[in-house]
């Protein structure tokens, strides 16, 4: 493990920028965070999340995927691919990084996506534990410490440190590149600020959900259940849910014509919108108590049966405080499954 | 980065013939630029064609994988890629990717059974590569029933081959109906699922049912009364698709993919899933 001032947090960051695009939070002035790319002047965000995932460096909101040229009958493709830039995510919470697990099990599984895998290929994760956990967080229902995040660097932040400890060869490499900024140490500042973000887990509203009740398999037990009713009836097909989650991935591929050729790109869609299944001879969700169940039915049992039990669902609780009727995955799960009447 | 294959990068094709066989219904014949096949594939797996600026849309492959020449898809038009294909002329260059889905086992679930073919409109399209693969493969299969529906003559897909040559195949019985009477029909005239209780069939065989979702659910309740188990009755699935792979989401209904897992599944299947496709 090695270990920095934060007073010299900008020389770290300033180190890495030198060799890859740098992206970090960097607060709104709305209260909130994004990711921007860093440059000299840029400060680090204390925000715990920003409020759109990091999910847009692996896939992104839309991509170009190749053009077309189209001339009387003849139809001429240009392949657009090109090596995707060496970047640095610094500061991916416990739960985001957990999210490109889930991604990876999508885009990854061959015949694999070469888009996706291009990116994932050239960016390394330095995540960071938890500083501040806050009551819609509830990673730990799905097994994720955010005291100990993945990626390819992990890193904890204390009042007067940053401490970096890599994982992987990617990670071990950029840490090397940052030796004459860090030095040596133990481990016990960053087991006190576990015990630290621990205790406040403890305390958070949502510590008790639990998955039980969901999970493969369980179709036939959930799919009909009276309460899919009630629980959608609110819901706006928005799909603001969809668009915040780092584990939504469905997309929707379309051409542009751009008056001189042919764009075909992909672009996020969501299973909340009407048009998302309708077909020239009908369409088999025709309400939005379909599109709503079809969200949750797939993160809670549809996905884990596909992929060994693991949910798709990170906790990260961002669709819980954007939803503009306030429904989520929390109340889905309080009213069906294991955790009814909690 | 660019001798990466990515399947969602299409080869380009171009039409090489185009058929009317029904008043909305054309098959197109297609090939890659340099004259071949744009892949192999087997009975029952699809295709993504599209016009580039409308479009990509997921289509059955309805030529038999022993053509080794060209790929046919008959297409009903009916949204707007299938409309622009319409308007399309022999020369048109298209794009093509595939194949997509598991196909129809039939070598080894369908070898050395009897097989009852039952079609509605142009749910033909996806049997017609399976009974061709089986009619050149003859010796490996049984008895050959095929029963196909239309709303009209005039609507009868492949009919030219039907007559010619499945019905005058050895071992191979063909039952032919339209849902009203016609002048210059003498044929039956009825509903498929009614028009198969009455031809009443042994259930010792496999079989492979497509059509309009009605006709399905009809058909195979059917096919129960008359006593064969669902795990001896396959359909094809239809569903709105992007990727083809499993990934973009579209397709999914229960745990499984239509692109992927289907679309061709056994009716006990099936029962598995939720009812949404």
């Amino acid at each position: 493990m090695r270990k920095c001032s934060l007073e010299k947090i900008n020389e770290i960051f300033a180190a890495i920028a030198k060799n890859a695009a740098l992206y970090l939070p960097v607060d709104r002035t709305d209260g909130s965070a994004a990711y921007k790319k860093w440059e000299e002047g840029t400060v680090w965000s204390n925000a715990l999340n920003t409020v759109r995932s990091p999910k847009d460096f692996f896939f992104p909101q839309t991509e170009d995927l190749m053009r077309f040229k189209t001339k009387g009958k003849t139809v001429q493709l240009e392949d657009i691919r090109t090596e995707a830039e060496a970047f640095v995510v610094f500061g991916v919470r416990a739960c985001d990084v957990k999210s490109f697990d889930i991604l990876d099990r999508v885009f990854l599984t061959e015949p694999a996506d070469s888009f996706y895998a291009n990116r994932r290929n050239h960016g390394v994760i330095v995540s960071l534990a938890c500083t501040r956990p806050v009551e819609t967080c509830f990673c730990k229902t799905f097994g994720i410490d955010p005291s100990a995040p993945a990626g390819d660097i992990s890193a904890w932040k204390t009042e007067s440190d940053i401490f970096f400890e890599a994982n992987t060869e990617k990670g071990k490499a950029l840490l090397h590149t940052l030796s004459e900024l860090t030095e040596e140490c133990d481990d016990g500042a960053v087991a006190e600020q576990k015990a630290k973000i621990n205790a406040v887990m403890e305390k958070l509203p949502l510590k008790d959900l639990s998955t039980k009740g969901f999970g493969g398999g369980k179709t036939a037990e959930l799919f009909d259940a009276p309460e899919w009713d009630e629980l959608s009836s609110a819901c706006l097909g928005c799909g603001t849910c969809t668009f915040v989650c780092p584990t939504c991935q469905c997309y929707d591929i379309k051409d542009f014509n751009t008056g001189n050729g042919v764009i075909r790109f992909r672009c996020w869609d969501s299973c909340m919108y009407s048009d998302f299944t309708k077909m020239a001879h009908g369409n088999n969700r025709l309400t939005q108590k379909e599109r709503f169940r079809q969200r949750f039915m797939h993160k809670l049992v549809y996905y884990p049966e596909n992929n060994d039990g693991l949910f798709s669902c990170v906790g990260c609780g961002r669709c819980l405080a954007k939803c503009p009727i306030s429904m989520n995955i929390v109340k889905v799960m309080k009213k069906i499954g294991g955790n009814k009447g909690e | 980065m660019n001798n990466v294959n990515d399947t969602l990068i299409p080869k380009i094709g171009v039409i090489t013939d185009v058929r009317i066989d029904t008043p909305d219904i054309k098959t197109f014949r297609v090939v890659t630029l340099d004259g071949k096949k744009a892949f192999d594939h087997m009975p029952g797996q699809c295709a993504m064609l599209s016009v580039p600026g409308v479009g990509e849309a997921m289509f059955s492959i309805t030529s038999s994988p022993t053509n080794e020449e060209f790929m046919e898809f008959s297409i009903k038009k009916c949204g707007c890629v299938t409309d622009w294909l319409h308007q399309a002329e022999v020369g048109q260059q298209i794009t093509i990717r595939g194949p997509y889905g598991k196909p129809f086992p039939v070598d080894d679930v369908f070898a050395g059974k009897d097989l009852l073919f039952i079609a509605g409109g142009v749910g033909l399209a996806p049997l017609r590569s399976v009974i061709n693969y089986c009619r050149h493969y003859r010796d490996r299969y049984g008895k050959i029933d095929i029963v196909y529906g239309s709303r009209s003559k005039d609507d009868l897909l492949d009919y030219q081959e039907i007559i010619n040559e499945w019905a005058t195949d050895e071992g191979v019985d063909v039952h032919l109906t339209i849902d009203n009477p016609q002048e210059g029909w003498d044929g039956h005239v009825g509903f498929v699922p009614n028009f198969v209780k009455e031809l009443g069939f042994d259930t010792d065989k496999v079989a492979v049912l497509c059509g309009p979702p009605i006709m399905i659910k009809f058909t195979l309740d059917g096919l129960c009364g008359l006593g064969f188990d669902k795990t001896n009755v396959y359909t094809t699935l239809e569903l709105r698709m992007k990727c083809g792979v499993g990934k973009c989401g579209r397709c999914n209904v229960g745990a499984k993919y239509v692109c992927k897992d289907g679309p061709v599944f056994r009716c006990d299947e099936l029962d598995e899933l939720p009812d949404e496709y």
